[in-house]
C-alpha cells in the first residue's frame, strides 16, 4: 500500500477552485515533483497535505490517506501530532520561516520537545548530529547563532534539520532551493536524493525542472489546478505527451544554441468553457473539443486531446526561429562600444573593513554584440552593472563608452551621453514611478530625446509598446496594475525608446515564470537583431546566460575567472570555479 | 460598539442611509443629551437607533430580512453604498459626512442657527439646554448653539492654517535635508533635535510668548511646534525616493537635477506627508484650543472652542453645558479628521504597496 494516496483532491477558496480532482500516490523512498507555474495550485496542494491549505480554504476529496490514515476526518489537533512528527514541511524561504529571536539550535529543537521524540536531556545533541546531517559545518558553535548570521544555503539546511528532527516519513518541499545560489542548490539537492535513498518519500514542489530533472522519480504537471500529465520523471521530461508540458520544457534556456526559440507558438486566444482544458487559449493544438469538455487521462497520464504522439515527442527537437542569424558574433577586435579597463570598486562595510566588491574587472562590449555577465550572488556582477551604466564611479581602473571616457566625469560632462546607455532591472516596478502610466513612463525618456508632445509623441509610445508585443491600450494603465511579464515588456519599451547604442539588463528574468522568462529573453534576442543593440545581460541563471550570450563573464567575488566565446566556456570550461558551477548545474542529469 | 455602530455594521442595505440621517440630526440641535455628538468612536445614543429606524424602512433589520430590503433598495442606495465601499465601510462614511458638515457650518454658520453668537442678553444667563437653547446660554446669556456653530470657522481655520503652515515649512527643511548633502542635513536635523527635545505645546507657548497672542500668532506658534515633526518625515522619504529604482532610472535618462527632484523626488515623498498631515490636524486643532484656552488665541468676544471652553470652565459646577458643548465640538472634530486621515493612509498604503 502506497504511503501517501490522493484521489479526486479539489480545494477551493470561495467559488474558485484552486486545485481540482488532483490524483496521485506515493511510495517510501520515492521523490513526486510537483511542477507548475505561478497560480498552477502547486503550493496549495502542498499545504494541504499537511493540513495548512489556508483561511477560507474548502478541501474534498474522494481519498486522502497517508499511511492508512484518512486526513479528510483529521480534527486540528491530530494534525498537531502529525505535522512535524510524520510529515515535515520545508518552505521556500528560510529567513522569514525560522524565528529571527531564536537561535538556529532552538528552532530545531522545537520539534524534538514538542512531540517528545527525544528525552530531554538528549535533545542538544540530537540537534547537533540533524545539523550535521543536514550538512551544517560546525554544528555546535552554529546552533548557538541567530538566523540572520547565516548565510541563504545555511539557513535552508537549518530549516531542513528542523523538518527532519522528528524523522518524518514524508517530506514535503515547496521551492525548497529556489533562493539558492547553484552550488549551494546542488549541495542541498544532494541532500535529498540521500534523504529519499534511506526511504524518506518526498514531495517536491518546483518551477525548476532542471531541479526536477536531478531529484524526481515521478513528475505530475499542474496547470490550472488540475493535474495534466503525470508519469515516471524519464518519460514525462524526455518524452512530453501533453503540449503543455512540452512548452514547459522548450521554455529551459540550456544547451540550445542561440538564436532557438524558447517560447511556443501562440494559440488561438480561445478561452476555454467551464469545463473545457484550461490551456487552450495558449496552445497550438486546441480545438472546439478541448474548449468544451476535457478527455479521460491516456494510459501514460496525459489529459489531452491531441497529445504529442510519441514518434514526434521520441524525435525531440526544438523549433528554431526561421529568420536565425547564422552570422557570427561581431569579432570583439572591432572598435569596442563599451571597455572597462581593470576598474576596482570598495565599499565600506559596518565594522570598518574594506569589502571589494569588483577587483581589477576588464571586459568589452562590442556593438551589436551580447556579453553574458555570469556569478552568484556577491560575485560584484550588481556592481558592474552600475559601473557600466555610470551609476557607480570606480576606485580605480577606467571606462570607456563609444571611444570616450565614461568614467571620472562630472554628471555634467556625463549627462548629454546617458541616453546611448539604458538600463533594464531585475524589479521593473520599483524603477517605474508610482505615480506614472505607462505613457508617461515611455514618454519621459522619449521627450529627453526632443521628440514631439501630444500625439505624435503618443504614437510613438504606441509603436514602442507594438514592438515589445504589448497593446496600445495599456498606455493608461499603471505599473502595479500590470503583471510581471508585461512590466519587464515595459521596462525594455522605456529602455529602448531613445534608441540606445547599450542595454544593461541586470537580472532582468530572474523574477518571471518559466513561460514569461522564455517570451522576454525570444523578445530581447528579437530585438537586438532587429535594431542591432549591444546587450550587457547580468544572470545568476547559467542556463540563461548561455542562451542569450555571445561572450561570456564568470565573476567569483568581484574578479572575473574566466572569459570567453560562450560555447567555449560552457563547453571547456578552464578555471576550476567554472568548472564547478557548470558541474553544479548540469550534474545528475534526468534519473 | 454603540448600537447606531452596530447596526450599521449589521445591515448592508441602506445602512449608511441611516448613519447619515443619525449623523445629520446631531449637531443641527436635535440631540440634547450630551452623549450624541462622538461621531464614529465612542457614545451610546439613546435616540439614534430610533432615528435610524424611522430613516428606514422595516425598523428592526433582520438576517432574514436583509436581502428583500438590500432588492427594494434605490439607486441612490446603491450609490451610497459604493460610496461607503469607498470611504472604508460605513464608519469612514460617517466620518465625510461630519466633516463636510463642519465646513459647511464653517462656512455657513447662518444657514443652522437663527441666533446670533455675540448678542448678550444678561436676563437670560445660565440657561440650561432648552427647545429655544438646544445648548443653553451662557454667563452673559450668548446661545452657546450659536456660538458653537460660529466658532467652528475660527477653530478649524486655526487648525488646518496651522497645519497647512507646519506642512510647508516641514516640507522644504525636509526636502533640503533630504538632498542638500552632508552639511546641509546635519544643520537641519540637529536644529529639529533641538526642537523635538521641547514638548509641542511648550514650544508653541515659547512663540507666543514672543510673538504676543493673537489668531495669526497661535497659527505660527503651532507650525513652529510641528514642523520639524514633519521635516523628519519628509528627509526620510526624500531618501528613500532618492535611493528608489526609478529615481536611478530618471538619473540614467540624464535629467537634470533640479528637474529629477520636482518631478519624481518631491511628489514621491510627499505623499506620505500629506496623508500624516490630515491626522496631524487633529493635534493642531488641539493644541489650538489648548492655547486659546490658555487666554492666547483669539480673544474674547470672538467665538473660538478653546476660548469657550475657558470660559466655562468657571461654570462648570453650575452650568455644565457652558463648557460641555465646545468640548465636544473638538472632540468630534478630531475624531472625524483621525478617521478620515487613517482611511487615508490606510489607501496610500494599499495603492503604493506590491
Amino acid at each position: 500500500m502506497s504511503l501517501l494516496t490522493v484521489e479526486g483532491l479539489t480545494v477551493s477558496f470561495g467559488p474558485q477552485r484552486v486545485v481540482r480532482d488532483l490524483s496521485f500516490t506515493l511510495d517510501a523512498g520515492q521523490c513526486l515533483a510537483v511542477v507548475g507555474e505561478s497560480g498552477s495550485g502547486k503550493s496549495v496542494t502542498a499545504r494541504t497535505l499537511v493540513g495548512l491549505a489556508g483561511h477560507g480554504a474548502h478541501v474534498a476529496a474522494r481519498r486522502l490517506e497517508f499511511a492508512g490514515r484518512d486526513l479528510t476526518a483529521l480534527r486540528e489537533r491530530e494534525w498537531r501530532g502529525l505535522r512535524g512528527r510524520r510529515i515535515g514541511l520545508v518552505l521556500q524561504d528560510a529567513l522569514v520561516s525560522l524565528d529571527p529571536l531564536r537561535t538556529v539550535g532552538a528552532e530545531v529543537a522545537e520539534p524534538l520537545r514538542v512531540h517528545g521524540t527525544v528525552p530531554r536531556p538528549l535533545v542538544p545533541q540530537r540537534v547537533q548530529e540533524l545539523l550535521a546531517d543536514a550538512g551544517v559545518p560546525e554544528p555546535a558553535w552554529r546552533a548557538s547563532q541567530f538566523p540572520h548570521q547565516l548565510s541563504g544555503g545555511l539557513r535552508q539546511r537549518a530549516l531542513i534539520a528542523s523538518a527532519l528532527a522528528a524523522r518524518p516519513e514524508l517530506l514535503i518541499a515547496d521551492e525548497p532551493t529556489t533562493a539558492l545560489d547553484v552550488t549551494v542548490q546542488a549541495q542541498i539537492l544532494d541532500l535529498f536524493a540521500g534523504l529519499r535513498d534511506a526511504g524518506t518519500a518526498l514531495v517536491l514542489i518546483s518551477h525548476d525542472l532542471s531541479v526536477v530533472a536531478r531529484l524526481a522519480d515521478h513528475v505530475a504537471v499542474m496547470h490550472a489546478g488540475r493535474l495534466v500529465e503525470t508519469g515516471p520523471a524519464e518519460q514525462v521530461l524526455n518524452r512530453p505527451r501533453h503540449p503543455y508540458t512540452r512548452s514547459l520544457l522548450d521554455a529551459v534556456p540550456g544547451a540550445h544554441a542561440k538564436g532557438a526559440r524558447l517560447s511556443a507558438p501562440p494559440g488561438t486566444g480561445l478561452p476555454p468553457g467551464p469545463d473545457g482544458c484550461s490551456y487552450a487559449a495558449s496552445c497550438p493544438r486546441a480545438d472546439d473539443d478541448c474548449r468544451t469538455f476535457l478527455p479521460s487521462r491516456d494510459a501514460l497520464g496525459s489529459l489531452c486531446h491531441h497529445p504529442l504522439s510519441q514518434a514526434a515527442a521520441a524525435t525531440y527537437a526544438r523549433p528554431v526561429a526561421v529568420t536565425v542569424a547564422t552570422d557570427p558574433a561581431p569579432p570583439p577586435t572591432a572598435a569596442p562600444l563599451l571597455e572597462v579597463v581593470s576598474v576596482g570598486k570598495r565599499y565600506r562595510r559596518a565594522d570598518g573593513a574594506d569589502h571589494h566588491a569588483v577587483h581589477d574587472v576588464s571586459f568589452q562590449v562590442a556593438p551589436g554584440e551580447t556579453l553574458g555577465v555570469v556569478g552568484e550572488s556577491g560575485s560584484g556582477k550588481t556592481t558592474v552593472a552600475r559601473i557600466a551604466l555610470g551609476l557607480v564611479e570606480p576606485d580605480s581602473g577606467s571606462v570607456r563608452f563609444g571611444g570616450d571616457r565614461w568614467s571620472g566625469l562630472s554628471e555634467r560632462q556625463r549627462r548629454p551621453r546617458r541616453l546611448r546607455v539604458q538600463a533594464v532591472q531585475q524589479d521593473p516596478l520599483g524603477s517605474f514611478d508610482p505615480r506614472w502610466d505607462v505613457e508617461r513612463l515611455i514618454g519621459e525618456p522619449l521627450a529627453r530625446t526632443g521628440a514631439p508632445r501630444g500625439r505624435a509623441r503618443r504614437e510613438q509610445v504606441g509603436e514602442l509598446l507594438h514592438r515589445v508585443g504589448l497593446a496600445p491600450e495599456l498606455m493608461r494603465r499603471r505599473p502595479i496594475e500590470l503583471s510581471g511579464g508585461q512590466r519587464q515588456r515595459v521596462a525594455i519599451a522605456r529602455a529602448l525608446a531613445p534608441e540606445p547604442d547599450l542595454i544593461v539588463a541586470d537580472e532582468p528574468v530572474s523574477a518571471l515564470d518559466a513561460s514569461v522568462q522564455a517570451q522576454i529573453l525570444d523578445l530581447l534576442a528579437d530585438l537586438q537583431r532587429e535594431l542591432g543593440t549591444a546587450l550587457l545581460f547580468i544572470s545568476h541563471d547559467l542556463g540563461v546566460i548561455r542562451h542569450i550570450s555571445d561572450r561570456v563573464v564568470v565573476m567569483q567575488g568581484g574578479r572575473v575567472v574566466e572569459a570567453g566565446a560562450a560555447e567555449e566556456v560552457f563547453t571547456a570550461p578552464t578555471h576550476p570555479y567554472a568548472k564547478e558551477l557548470l558541474a553544479a548545474r548540469s550534474g545528475g542529469g534526468a534519473r | 460598539m454603540s448600537p447606531v455602530d452596530r447596526e450599521v455594521r449589521a445591515t448592508t442595505g441602506p445602512a449608511p442611509l441611516a448613519a447619515a440621517a443619525a449623523d445629520a440630526a446631531l449637531p443641527a440641535g436635535s440631540g440634547s443629551a450630551p452623549g450624541t455628538c462622538p461621531a464614529s468612536e465612542s457614545g451610546p445614543e439613546p435616540e439614534a437607533p430610533s432615528t435610524a429606524g424611522a430613516a428606514v424602512d422595516p425598523a428592526p433589520l433582520t438576517g432574514t430580512a436583509l436581502p428583500a430590503v438590500a432588492a427594494s433598495a434605490s439607486g441612490a442606495g446603491a450609490a451610497l453604498r459604493a460610496l461607503a465601499r469607498r470611504a472604508g465601510g460605513p464608519g469612514g462614511l460617517l466620518a465625510f459626512a461630519v466633516l463636510l458638515l463642519l465646513v459647511l457650518v464653517a462656512a455657513w454658520p447662518g444657514l443652522f442657527t437663527s441666533a446670533q453668537p455675540d448678542i448678550s442678553d444678561p436676563v437670560h444667563a445660565f440657561l440650561a439646554p432648552s427647545t429655544a437653547h438646544p445648548f443653553g446660554t451662557d454667563q452673559l446669556g450668548r446661545d452657546i448653539l450659536a456660538r458653537v456653530l460660529y466658532g467652528a470657522r475660527l477653530s478649524l481655520l486655526l487648525g488646518a492654517g496651522s497645519t497647512v503652515l507646519s506642512v510647508a515649512a516641514g516640507s522644504v527643511l525636509g526636502l533640503l535635508a533630504g538632498i542638500g548633502g552632508r552639511w546641509a542635513d546635519q544643520a537641519l536635523m540637529r536644529l529639529a533635535d533641538v526642537l523635538f527635545a521641547l514638548p509641542p505645546i511648550l514650544l508653541a507657548l515659547l512663540t507666543v510668548a514672543v510673538l504676543g497672542s493673537g489668531t495669526s500668532n497661535v497659527m505660527l506658534a503651532i507650525a513652529v511646534a510641528f514642523a520639524p515633526g514633519y521635516a523628519r518625515l519628509v528627509r526620510g522619504e526624500t531618501l528613500v525616493v532618492r535611493r528608489s529604482g526609478y529615481v536611478e532610472a530618471a538619473v540614467g535618462l540624464g535629467l537634470p537635477r533640479p528637474l529629477l527632484v520636482v518631478r519624481h523626488v518631491l511628489p514621491n515623498a510627499l505623499g506620505p506627508v500629506l496623508v500624516l498631515a490630515t491626522v496631524g490636524f487633529g493635534s493642531a486643532l488641539i493644541t489650538a484650543s489648548g492655547l486659546s484656552f490658555l487666554g492666547l488665541g483669539p480673544q474674547p468676544p470672538a467665538p473660538e472652542w478653546g476660548t469657550m471652553l475657558s470660559e466655562g470652565r468657571n461654570n462648570l459646577a453650575n452650568a455644565w453645558w457652558t463648557a460641555v458643548f465646545p468640548g465636544v465640538a473638538i472632540t468630534v472634530t478630531v475624531l472625524a479628521v483621525g478617521a478620515v486621515g487613517r482611511r487615508a493612509q490606510a489607501r496610500f498604503t494599499r495603492r503604493t504597496a506590491r
